[in-house]
């Protein structure tokens, strides 16, 4: 990894500034950018789940319940980051490896070459 | 067979109408260039060969921005060859960019349809003909290649991305209008802005051959950036 050393930690900082800033600036102007869409979508999920682990509502949700609602965030996370992992790996493992294409484009080159040659072409 | 008059009268029927637009589409393939003295007669005289062989009216723009290899001087000799109603040269004095490249190509262009590719052998252009059909079959505004659908796919690990893609012509030219991105993520943004204007967008699978494959192209850098380029397009679009 690029080691993170004075100058560089100074633009990632300024960079996520920048990205943050953009994003409520987006999101005051009603023009959502897919960050302040998400950003918005997270606060309204975010506030749900904090009202109803905390009780702030006053709901008595049953025992079960709770015991299911208060990890989820971490659960989600989780999963959302071993289906991305999963995704990529299988992607790449299963990418297709184009060997003939190789070999005609090769061939295919040295008809080129031969052809332009004979029309005049100074390579 | 009974003649088809290409201009004038009305059209008879709708056969007619699709037999006669496809008789004055015309493709014309942006070919932006920074030192590419060895791979631009191949790609030229691959260009050539699949229109030829599948009878489609085209032309090619090489767009060389003031290369110390001596490109333009191979591109002339590649215009002597061909002909300059296929071979159009509209060079640069230097190094001006990416998105550019294509407005300037694009002043000169008289097709009706836009191909954009690299001019390094990356893409064959063998899979061009498949893109008019595709485009055709769907009506769609914009194909794109892909490596990872259907039976495309790589030989050799260069993580740049190299595009390959066909517009319409005046779909082009409202989104380069639109785009800010520089560099490689403005062909990115491209697409993201189309889908947001709600264009069709088509996909042929393509195969991408790293030519000089053996050497290392893996560069961490690369990634950042295409990183970065990404998180950017996040955050604007």
């Amino acid at each position: 990894m690029l080691p993170l050393v004075g100058g560089r930690r100074l633009n990632l900082v300024r960079f996520s500034f920048l990205l943050l800033r953009g994003a409520l600036l987006s999101f005051l102007a009603v023009i959502m950018t897919k960050l302040a869409q998400w950003l918005w979508g997270l606060a309204i999920l975010g506030s749900t789940w904090a009202a109803l682990t905390t009780g702030a509502l006053g709901l008595e949700l049953p025992l079960s319940c709770q015991e299911v609602l208060w990890p989820l965030p971490a659960y989600l996370l989780v999963s959302a980051g071993c289906y991305a992992l999963g995704t990529v790996g299988y992607r790449v493992a299963t990418f297709h490896d184009c060997e003939d294409a190789a070999r005609e484009l090769q061939s295919q080159i040295q008809e080129a070459r031969a052809d332009l040659a004979r029309r005049g072409l100074r390579f | 067979m009974a003649s088809l008059e290409v201009s004038g009268s009305p059209p008879r029927s709708r056969r007619e109408l699709e037999v006669r637009s496809t008789l004055q589409d015309k493709y014309s393939v942006l070919l932006p260039t920074y030192n590419e003295r060895e791979n631009l007669p191949l790609i030229v005289w691959l260009l050539v060969k699949s229109f030829s062989e599948s009878g489609i009216n085209y032309e090619i723009i090489i767009i060389d921005d003031g290369s110390p290899d001596g490109t333009r001087d191979v591109a002339e000799q590649l215009e002597k060859i061909y002909g300059s109603d296929r071979i159009l040269l509209r060079p640069r004095e230097k190094k001006l960019g990416l998105g550019t490249a294509y407005i300037h190509g694009m002043k000169h262009a008289t097709g009706n349809y836009i191909i954009i590719m690299d001019a390094d052998l990356s893409h064959h252009p063998k899979f061009i003909p498949e893109f008019i059909r595709k485009q055709k079959e769907g009506n769609f505004d914009i194909v794109s290649g892909t490596r990872y659908k259907g039976n495309g796919g790589v030989y050799g690990w260069d993580l740049k991305r190299k595009i390959i893609r066909l517009y319409r012509k005046e779909v082009l030219e409202k989104l380069i209008e639109k785009c800010v991105s520089k560099g490689y993520v403005f062909q990115m943004e491209m697409i993201v802005r189309a889908r947001q204007l709600n264009y069709t967008i088509g996909e042929v699978p393509i195969s991408f051959v790293d030519r000089v494959y053996g050497e290392s192209k893996l560069g961490g850098n690369e990634i950042v950036s295409f990183l970065r380029g990404l998180l950017t397009l996040f955050a604007t679009t």
